[in-house]
C-alpha cells in the first residue's frame, strides 16, 4: 500500500567517522532517542554506509513487501535484471511499538554487462528501482545503494532501531530520522530516510517548493510516485551531482541558493556562477522550512532553509562530525565535544570520508 | 444609407449643476458633446469613454446605457442584431478594438491558491525577503566545469538572459496603435521598474533611443523600420507570428494615422497603409522560422535573446515545442483574450483558445519533451490582476506580459474604439491635440504605481505560500486547485479539484 | 582575405567575417561556398565580399552597407530586410528575395523564383531596386509599399512572370519587359504605358545592370516595358465597417 504524502515535523541526527571507523549502531538509536518528544511513533529510520564490506561492490537492495505476491513477482523480476548473488530475510526481532511489519528481504545484486549497452550502470539501476516502485504492486525499495542500507519502519525510531537489531552492524556513517506525521500514515515505505543508490536523505520540515521540484525531475526521468518531499531531495542531490556531475558544495548552492542580494554584492566569479546556478537550477531551490542530512558514500551533508526555519545543531570531535535538531542529541553520545556550532541559513555542513579510507 | 442603429449610449447633463464651462464639450474628441445654448449631447456619437464626466467640475454629466430594449430572444441577442443592421448598412467587416469581450469562462477564475498553515509556515513579506528577480532567455540542462576535483573551471557559456525585477513586462502595442506619449511612458516606467516594453511592430521612435536596454523589439511581417540598427539597440529581438486578439489574421494601420512622425519611424511615406499581411512571406514552415530566428542572432551576434510570439490556437503545444527546437529563446504566447488596436470582431472574438489553457499544455509538452529549460515562457491575453499573473506562474510561465491593464492604468476606459484614432485620454490616437492630453511623467507614475502594487500582492501570496523565490512558484502546480471544473479541464490544467489534499 | 568555406559551418565563418571587419578589413573572397547561410547578414561597413559557390539561404539579410558578388546561382530569401548595399548575383536565385527590403540594390543576371520583392517599401531618399534579367515566379511584388522592380525576360522564356502580380500593392513601381497579360495581375494593380522620365529614371538604373553583366544596353532597351503602380495606396480602406 502506497500512500499520499504526509506533512510532517521530524527529529534527525548524523554522525560520522571521516577516519571510516566504523560504529554500531546503539550509538546513533540513543542520540535519536533523547529526541523522543520530537516524534509520534508514526515514523523512524536510519541509514548505515560501510555495513556490507564483503560485498561491497555489489547493490544492496532493501525491500520492502506488502505480501508474498508482491515478493515473488520482484524475484521474477531480478531474475531479469541483476544477477542475484544472495538473498535474505533482514534480521528483526519482535520490539514492542513495532507492528504490521511487511515482508523483508536483501539483496545483493549485480548488473549483467549485457545490460549496459546503452546505459551507465547506475542509470540502470536508478531505472530499475523507479520501475519496481510504480510497476509492482505492494513492492518497495528501501535502499538500492552499495555497501549501505536503509532500515525504517512505522514505530518510534529507537524502537525501529532496535527492531532491525542495528547493534549488529557497524558503519562510517549513520543518520536517523523520528517522524511526527500530522495524519495516520500507517505505511512503511513513507518513513524516513528516502533513499536511491547511494543517497539517502533524513529530513525535518516541509518543501513548500514541492510542486515543481517534482515537475522539473519528471523531466529527467525521475518518478516520484511518493509524493513526499524528502523523496525530491535524494533525487535532486542524484541528478546534480551524480548525473550533472556538480560539486556537491555546488549542489547545495543550488538547493539553497543565496539572495540575489547577496549574490550581487560578490566578487565577479562567484557572482557568474550564483547567478548561473539560479538561473539554471531554479527549479530546484528549495522552498520552506526544512534540515536536511544526506549522506552518501564517501560522506555526508548537512542543510538549512535560506531563512532558517528548522533548526541545526552541527558538532566535531576528534574525527567524528555530528548534527542534529538539537545538540542535547550529540552532547548525548559525545558529551566532550571539540566544537559544536549552528550553521548558517543556507550554508552545508560537510563531511568527507579521508581519501586513503576504502 | 440612412442608419437605423440606435444610439448605444445616452449621455445624461444636469443642467442645474452645469455651469456652462464648455470643458466637456472641449474634451469629447468623438463630437458627442456641442455646445448650443447649453450642453447638448449627440447620443449618437458617445462612446462611454468617460472623458467629459472626468473633467466636468461639477459632476454635472452622467452616461448610461441606452435604455431601449428590444423583445427579448435569448438566441438573438441586440448585440447580434445590431451587428446585422451595421452590416446591412455597410457591406463591411466589423472593425473593433481591445480585447474579446464575450462571456466565455475566465479559468483563472476558477482556480484557487494555496496557503500554509502549521505544518509550514507562511511567511512574512514584510519582514522576510522574498525575491521576484527572473531571468528571460535560454538555459542550458546542466551547468558543465572542464578539469577534475578542486580544479575546476566553468565551460557552460549562457546564452544571453535579460533580468526582470518583477515577472510583468509591458505587452507588444506599436507606435502608431499607441501614441508617442503612452511609448514614452511604458519605457520609462520600464526602465524605473526594471522590467520592458514592447515595440510591437511599428519600429522604434528615436526619442526612446536611450531606453532600448528596456526594450523588446518587435520584427512583424511588415519588417517595418527593421534595420540592423533597431535589431541590436534592444534588450530581445521578438518575432511577431501571431497575437492572441487575431490570430492568422495581419495588421493594418489605416494610412490617416501614417502622419509625419510615423512615417520616419516605420520607414513608410506619409498617409500609406501600413500593411503586415498574417504570415511572414519568408516563413511558411518552422525550418522557415529556424532561419529567420538565426537570421537575427547572426545580425545581433547572438547577444540578444529571440523571442517568438505566437497567439494561443488549438495545436499550441506542439506549435511551440517546434518554437524552441527551431532555436528561440523565449516562447510568447497571446491569449484569445488579448487586446489590439483593430482586428474584425469575427476573429477576435471567435478565434484562439484561453491562455490559462495554452499555457498548461505548453508548460507540459516542453517538459515531457525534455526542453522546458531551453526557452523562457511568456503568457498574455488578458491578465488582468496579480493574482493572474500568481496563477499564470505556477501554471509554467517564467512571467506574465500586459497590455491592456497597462493601458487602463494610463487612463483607457477600455471603450473599445481604439480603431478610430479619436481616444480622448490620448493613448490609442496620433491626433497631436489629442496626444498632447497623456503626459508621459504622469502616466509613467501610474504605471510604476500599478506594478508596485502588483509586486506586492505577487509577494504577499508568495508569503502565504511558505516560499521565498518566485521560482519556487515557477510550475508549481500542486499550489493550486480548481473550482467548478469538469475533470477534463483540471487534467489539461494539471491541477486537482479543491477539496483533494496532497 | 581569402577564406576557403569548404566544410566550414556559417557560424564560425560568419564570425570570421564580423570580426575581420571590425579589424578593418575591407575585402573577402569565400571559395567553395557551399549552402552557408547569411553571409553579409548584419554587417554595417561598405565591404566588398565574393562569393564563389553557391551561397545559402538570407545571403545579406539586414544588410546594411556590403557590395556582395556571387559567381554562381544562389538560392532563397537574398537580401531579406535589407537597408543599404550591393548585391550582384551571376546566374538565377530561389523564392522570397528582396523580402522587406527597404534599400540597396539586387541585380540578378538569370530568372528569380517566387515572391519577388514582397513588402519592398521605400522611405524618401531610400529607394531599394531590384532588376533581374530573366522570368519570375508568381506573387511578384505582393504586398509591394515602395521601391523599384525591373524584369527583364531576356531568356526568350514564357510568360516573363507568374500570377497574381503585384497583389496588395500599395506602393512602387514594378517595369516589365514585354506584354503582362492582366489575366496575371492582381486587383490593386495598374498598367501603364512609360513615359520619358520612366525610361530615364529604368535607363540608369540598367546601365549599371548592363555593365555588370555584359549585356548590351540599347538592346535592353530596345523592348517594351510594362510600368505597373498601385491603384491606390490604401488598397483596403472600404473593407471595414466601424
Amino acid at each position: 500500500m502506497k500512500c499520499d504524502g504526509i506533512p510532517s515535523g521530524c527529529a534527525i541526527s548524523g554522525m560520522m567517522s571521516e577516519d571510516g571507523r566504523r560504529i554500531d549502531g546503539r550509538i546513533i538509536i540513543k542520540s535519536i532517542a533523547c529526541m523522543h518528544d520530537r516524534s509520534n511513533g508514526l515514523g523512524g529510520g536510519f541509514a548505515a554506509y560501510g555495513i556490507y564490506p564483503n560485498r561491497k561492490d555489489m547493490y544492496a537492495f532493501h525491500m520492502m513487501y506488502d505480501n508474498i505476491e508482491a515478493k515473488e513477482a520482484t524475484e521474477e523480476f531480478f531474475k531479469n535484471v541483476f544477477n542475484v548473488d544472495k538473498d535474505e530475510a533482514i534480521p528483526t526481532q519482535r520490539e514492542n511499538g513495532v507492528s504490521n511489519e511487511p515482508i523483508l528481504w536483501r539483496y545483493f545484486l549485480e548488473v549483467p554487462e549485457s545490460k549496459l549497452e546503452f546505459l551507465s550502470e547506475r542509470d540502470y539501476v536508478m531505472k530499475t528501482v523507479m520501475k519496481i516502485n510504480s510497476d509492482i504492486e505492494g513492492a518497495f525499495v528501501a535502499s538500492s545503494g552499495k555497501n549501505m542500507g536503509a532500515f525504517k519502519g512505522v514505530g518510534y525510531p529507537e524502537d525501529i532501531g532496535r527492531f532491525y537489531k542495528l547493534e549488529d552492524y557497524s558503519a562510517y556513517i549513520w543518520t536517523a530520522h523520528g517522524r511526527f506525521p500530522t495524519n495516520t500514515p500507517g505505511w512503511w515505505g513513507g518513513a524516513h530516510p528516502f533513499t536511491l543508490l547511494d543517497w539517502s536523505v533524513v529530513h525535518n520540515g516541509e518543501i513548500s517548493s514541492y510542486g515543481i521540484n517534482k515537475r522539473y525531475l519528471e523531466m529527467f526521468g525521475y518518478k516520484l510516485e511518493l509524493r513526499t518531499d524528502t523523496e525530491v531531495i535524494a533525487y535532486m542531490f542524484d541528478l546534480l551531482v551524480r548525473r550533472h556531475k556538480l560539486p556537491p558544495s555546488l549542489a547545495v548552492t543550488a538547493l539553497a541558493s543565496p539572495f540575489w542580494k547577496d549574490i550581487d554584492r560578490m566578487e565577479p566569479e562567484k557572482k557568474k556562477l550564483a547567478t548561473l546556478v539560479r538561473q539554471v537550477y531554479g527549479s530546484t531551490l528549495l522552498n520552506g522550512p526544512f534540515s536536511i542530512i544526506i549522506g552518501h558514500n564517501r560522506g555526508m551533508i548537512g542543510l538549512n532553509d535560506r531563512i532558517k526555519l528548522r533548526p541545526m545543531t552541527a558538532a566535531r570531535k576528534d574525527d567524528m562530525l555530528y548534527m542534529a535538531s538539537e545538540e542535547s542529541a550529540i552532547r548525548e553520545i559525545e558529551p566532550d565535544l571539540d566544537v559544536v556550532w549552528s550553521p548558517k541559513a543556507g550554508t552545508a555542513v560537510v563531511g568527507t570520508l579521508k581519501e586513503e579510507v576504502e | 444609407m440612412e442608419s437605423q442603429l440606435p444610439a448605444e449610449f445616452v449621455v445624461n447633463v444636469d443642467h442645474e449643476r452645469c455651469r456652462r464651462c464648455k470643458r466637456c464639450v472641449i474634451n469629447c474628441s468623438f463630437s458627442a458633446i456641442e455646445f448650443k445654448d447649453k450642453v447638448t449631447p449627440n447620443h449618437r456619437l458617445c462612446v462611454a469613454c468617460h472623458r467629459c464626466a472626468t473633467f466636468c467640475p461639477e459632476s454635472a454629466i452622467t452616461i448610461t446605457e441606452n435604455p431601449l430594449d428590444y423583445k427579448y430572444g435569448y438566441n438573438w441577442s441586440p448585440e447580434i442584431r445590431k451587428n446585422i443592421l451595421k452590416q446591412a448598412e455597410s457591406g463591411g467587416i466589423i472593425l473593433t478594438g481591445m480585447g474579446n469581450p464575450r462571456p466565455y469562462p475566465i479559468y483563472w477564475d476558477h482556480m484557487l491558491i494555496d496557503a500554509c498553515q502549521v505544518t509550514n509556515p507562511s511567511i512574512d513579506p514584510l519582514r522576510e525577503p522574498m525575491e521576484l528577480r527572473t531571468y528571460l532567455g535560454a538555459k542550458p540542462e546542466a551547468i558543465e566545469f572542464e578539469g577534475e576535483h578542486d580544479n575546476i573551471s566553468l565551460k557552460t557559456e549562457l546564452a544571453p538572459q535579460v533580468k526582470l525585477d518583477i515577472p510583468v513586462v509591458f505587452a507588444a502595442m506599436s507606435y502608431g496603435a499607441i501614441s508617442l506619449n503612452a511609448h514614452k511612458a511604458l519605457a520609462m516606467a520600464a526602465r524605473r521598474m526594471g522590467t520592458l516594453m514592447n515595440t510591437g511592430e511599428g519600429g522604434l521612435h528615436e526619442d526612446l533611443a536611450s531606453y532600448t536596454d528596456r526594450i523588446i523589439v518587435q520584427v512583424a511581417s511588415g519588417r517595418f523600420g527593421v534595420t540592423s540598427k533597431y535589431l541590436n539597440n534592444s534588450a530581445i529581438v521578438e518575432i511577431k507570428i501571431g497575437q492572441g486578439a487575431k490570430p492568422g489574421i495581419g495588421g493594418h494601420l489605416p494610412g490617416e494615422k501614417v502622419g509625419e512622425d510615423i512615417s520616419k519611424t516605420r520607414m513608410i511615406p506619409v498617409g500609406t497603409d501600413a500593411l503586415s499581411p498574417a504570415p511572414h512571406h519568408d516563413i511558411y514552415s518552422i525550418e522557415d522560422l529556424s532561419q529567420l530566428i538565426y537570421a537575427i542572432k547572426e545580425a545581433t551576434d547572438y547577444k540578444k535573446p529571440v523571442s517568438v510570439k505566437i497567439a494561443a490556437v488549438h495545436n499550441v503545444a506542439a506549435i511551440a515545442s517546434g518554437i524552441v527546437r527551431a532555436g528561440a529563446d523565449i516562447v510568447m504566447i497571446d491569449g484569445f483574450r488579448g487586446g489590439t488596436g483593430a482586428a474584425p470582431m469575427i476573429i477576435r472574438d471567435h478565434v484562439g483558445i484561453p491562455i490559462e489553457l495554452a499555457l498548461a499544455a505548453v508548460d507540459d509538452r516542453l517538459r515531457q519533451e525534455g526542453i522546458r529549460n531551453r526557452a523562457s515562457i511568456l503568457v498574455g491575453g488578458s491578465i488582468r490582476q496579480s493574482a493572474d499573473v500568481v496563477k499564470a506562474i505556477a501554471l509554467g510561465a517564467d512571467a506574465c506580459v500586459i497590455g491592456t491593464a497597462s493601458l487602463i492604468a494610463m487612463g483607457c476606459r477600455v471603450c473599445q474604439k481604439c480603431y478610430t484614432g479619436n481616444c480622448a485620454w490620448g493613448i490609442a490616437t496620433q491626433k497631436p491635440e489629442l496626444v498632447r492630453r497623456l503626459n508621459p511623467e504622469l502616466a509613467a507614475d501610474r504605471l510604476c504605481n500599478l506594478l508596485t502594487a502588483w509586486g506586492h500582492e505577487i509577494q504577499e501570496v508568495l508569503g502565504s505560500l511558505g516560499i521565498i523565490a518566485v521560482e519556487s512558484l515557477r510550475g508549481s502546480r500542486e499550489r493550486l486547485r480548481g473550482v467548478g471544473l469538469p475533470q477534463e479541464t483540471l487534467d489539461i490544467l494539471g491541477i486537482k479539484h479543491a477539496g483533494i489534499g496532497q | 582575405m581569402k577564406i576557403d568555406a569548404k566544410g566550414l559551418h556559417y557560424r564560425p565563418m560568419n564570425k570570421i567575417i564580423r570580426d575581420a571587419v571590425a579589424a578593418g578589413e575591407k575585402e573577402f573572397e569565400l571559395d567553395n561556398v557551399g549552402g552557408q547561410r547569411y553571409i553579409g547578414t548584419g554587417l554595417n561597413e561598405p565591404v566588398k565580399i565574393t562569393i564563389n559557390g553557391t551561397p545559402g539561404n538570407d545571403l545579406g539579410a539586414f544588410m546594411n552597407g556590403p557590395k556582395i558578388i556571387v559567381n554562381a546561382n544562389a538560392q532563397d530569401g537574398i537580401a531579406n530586410t535589407m537597408n543599404a548595399g550591393e548585391i550582384i548575383v551571376h546566374g538565377n536565385v530561389g523564392d522570397i528575395i528582396g523580402y522587406g527590403m527597404r534599400g540597396g540594390k539586387l541585380y540578378i543576371k538569370g530568372d528569380a523564383g517566387y515572391r519577388v520583392g514582397i513588402h519592398m517599401k521605400e522611405y524618401k531618399k531610400q529607394v531599394p531596386v531590384i532588376i533581374a534579367g530573366g522570368t519570375a515566379g508568381d506573387f511578384f511584388g505582393e504586398y509591394m509599399a515602395g521601391g523599384l522592380i525591373i524584369l527583364l525576360g531576356m531568356n526568350g522564356k514564357s510568360p516573363i512572370v507568374g500570377d497574381y502580380v503585384g497583389t496588395g500593392m500599395h506602393g512602387g513601381v514594378m517595369y516589365i519587359r514585354g506584354k503582362v497579360d492582366p489575366y496575371h495581375l492582381g486587383k490593386e494593380v495598374n498598367c501603364l504605358e512609360l513615359n520619358e522620365e520612366d525610361m530615364k529614371l529604368i535607363g540608369s538604373y540598367l546601365k549599371e545592370y548592363c555593365e555588370h553583366f555584359g549585356f548590351d544596353l540599347n538592346e535592353v532597351m530596345s523592348g517594351k516595358f510594362t510600368k505597373l503602380v498601385p491603384l491606390s495606396h490604401r488598397p483596403y480602406g472600404n473593407l471595414y465597417v466601424y
